[in-house]
């Protein structure tokens, strides 16, 4: 119960959402108010549940390889490339370098974009609308090379089981790189309107504290756990895809705080350039698929196979009884377990910073309720 | 998809095929050795096999479970330890391509959970899901992944659970098993000892039925709950 105040109000419950502005998507918050402070939360899910899991079951691998990129669609390629992983190591397949390298920058890419994109609503949420429309402008390039790779810019489908499908085009590295060139600035340019700005510092410092421990104990990961401190990143921890041929840094913070998260992601961006310059300066010639069986069925046997998506740690658990389709298909979503830590985020601070907690979490709620 | 096949290489059919017969056989001579026809039985397997390959995208109506995987023994200071402690409450500790895991007896998968957070570092609970093997005794398998960050090591705890009985909860272990429990309840009915909130999550509270299980269609739905509160008629 909470204290009385000098009014001795009694405990408000407020409905926020499931169609509100700041929620993303479709996520209903209860909240229990004392006044402007919140009591606890609780998050209402489930209105984007669409049975992935079951679908999985009722098509072939091949077939259901689009279906991933609806989950996640700010980050479909990520997705993608969680599937085909946990698809290769389930079929004992092995990727051609090319394809790898390939792979890794389209990733990086996606993950730059999915950044922005994050980084836009959430500051339009916490009241600075000029960088959304920065931020859609670079995400726009990065679409660009997308749309120019495989013909599509959200739900790309990029990635097939065993490779690639498609060689890249002409002047893919030259996008890439002038991107690159062309981006970094830019990433300074966010910085100078939010970095120091002091609404932007007030509304964020300090908030949504969340500390190693809690972070351990509510299984998140991703931006969230390295902003409050803890130096790991599968990239690094467990790589896949090459990874561990690419020098990059991990960013993390220390207060674990909405603040730190941003900063956290701004240099995630940074980074990822650094990537997606030594893969197109390492980029083989060479095939851009693997030998796979036209009809694909994996011998009997179960892998867990995850990747650091731009959430945090998206998981594959696969089950195959060696036919074509899946036995059983499990993802482990980052933003559904993430969202899980909001009531902890959110106790003892005010209403307005609950949109601030939910924007910093970065959920997309296709990948919560799947 | 047609573009599929394009640029698909040509000596396809070599490693897959032949790997997925060799994984084939221990469960044929199983089935010949348990079966008192086991001619009768392989002749009526084959066809139903090449059959499938031909026509993917339709399920047999009985899905035979997964008699096995071409596993190898799991071994290890941390399996010695296992072992020691919980002795043959853990009936299996295997590795396949890479991962570990071990099989431990419902009544002792709590504690080979408390034990892992408590002193082998395993402080980050993954996931918690479930599969459904209507053939089997127990007809489900709870898996709970866990991760160390310490050590940087990932294992997989997995329990056999019958219809109706009830894992204890690892919420009091791990925060995240909160929401990763009520999922499993959701789509199994898989009801978890001692937690907290044992209700569902992604679907409505008053929903029939658990959609992950294998007699669930993937068409089947609470046709009276969308009726009732969607005003409309199943369009399935």
């Amino acid at each position: 119960m909470a204290e009385a105040t000098f009014l001795d109000t009694n405990e408000l419950v407020l409905n926020m959402g499931p169609q509100h502005p700041s929620t993303h998507g479709v996520l209903r918050v209860i909240l229990k108010l004392d006044g402007e402070k919140v009591l606890g939360t609780e998050c209402v899910i489930g209105y984007l549940h669409r049975g992935v899991e079951k679908i999985a079951e009722n098509r072939t691998y091949t077939m259901f390889n689009p279906y991933v990129d609806r989950m996640d669609y700010v980050a479909a390629v990520s997705n993608g490339l969680g599937y085909c992983l946990a698809a290769e190591k389930l079929g004992g397949i092995e990727v051609p370098e090319r394809a790898q390298v390939v792979r890794v920058i389209l990733t990086e890419l996606n993950r730059i974009s999915s950044h922005l994109l994050w980084l836009g609503t959430h500051a339009l949420d916490i009241g600075a609308i000029t960088p959304v429309f920065y931020c859609f402008r670079e995400r726009e390039e990065v679409l660009k090379i997308f749309e120019k790779y495989c013909g599509a810019r959200l739900t790309t489908h990029a990635f097939r089981i065993g490779g690639l499908q498609y060689e890249t085009y002409d002047t893919f590295e030259q996008d890439c790189l002038k991107f690159c060139d062309w981006f970094l600035p830019k990433v300074d340019e966010y910085e100078e309107l939010l970095t120091t700005n002091r609404i932007w510092v007030a509304r964020t410092k300090g908030v949504g504290i969340l500390n190693i421990e809690d972070c351990k104990h509510y299984g998140v990961s991703g931006p969230v756990i390295r902003a409050a401190g803890l130096e790991w990143d599968l990239r690094k921890a467990q790589p896949y895809s090459g990874y561990e041929g690419y020098e990059f840094d991990i960013p993390t913070g220390q207060a674990g705080d909405t603040y730190d998260r941003y900063i956290v992601r701004m240099q995630e961006m940074r980074q990822s350039v650094r990537i997606i310059r030594q893969g197109v300066e390492k980029l083989p010639s060479g095939p851009i698929k693997g030998k796979v069986a036209k009809v694909f069925k994996p011998p009997i046997g179960e892998v867990y196979q995850s990747i650091e998506a731009p959430k945090g740690e998206l998981g594959y658990f696969m089950v195959s009884d060696g036919s074509t389709q899946p036995y059983r298909l499990r993802v482990r979503p980052p933003s559904f377990v993430n969202l899980c830590a909001l009531d902890r985020m959110c106790r003892g601070s005010l209403v307005a910073d609950v949109v601030a907690i939910i924007g910093t979490i970065d959920i997309v709620l296709g990948e919560v309720d799947r | 998809m047609p573009d599929e096949e394009k640029p698909a290489p040509e000596g396809v059919s070599s490693d897959q095929d032949a790997a997925s017969e060799e994984a084939k056989k221990p469960a044929e001579s199983r089935a010949a050795a348990g079966a008192d026809k086991p001619a009768a039985a392989k002749a009526a397997e084959k066809p139903a096999a090449s059959s499938e390959a031909a026509k993917p995208a339709e399920k047999p109506a009985a899905k035979k479970a997964p008699p096995g995987m071409a596993t190898t023994p799991w071994e290890g200071p941390l399996v010695d330890r296992l072992r020691e402690r919980f002795g043959d409450e853990i009936t299996e500790f295997s590795t396949y391509q890479g991962d570990q895991f071990l099989v431990a007896k419902l009544p002792a998968a709590f504690a080979v959970l408390q034990y892992l957070k408590a002193d082998e570092g395993f402080d980050y609970l993954v996931d918690v899901t479930a599969v459904h093997y209507p053939e089997k005794g127990k007809p489900f398998e709870v898996i709970w992944i866990l991760y160390s960050h310490p050590h940087n090591v990932r294992i997989r705890v997995k329990t056999e659970v019958a219809e109706g009985e009830s894992p204890r909860s690892a919420d009091s272990l791990y925060a995240s098993a909160n929401w990763l429990e009520r999922e499993v309840y959701d789509m199994f009915g898989i009801a978890f000892a001692e937690h907290p909130n044992m209700t569902r999550i992604l679907l409505p509270d008053e929903w029939q039925g658990y959609p992950l299980r294998k007699d669930y269609s993937i068409i089947g739905q609470d046709e009276d709950w969308v009726r009732e509160n969607l005003n409309i008629e199943s369009g399935q």
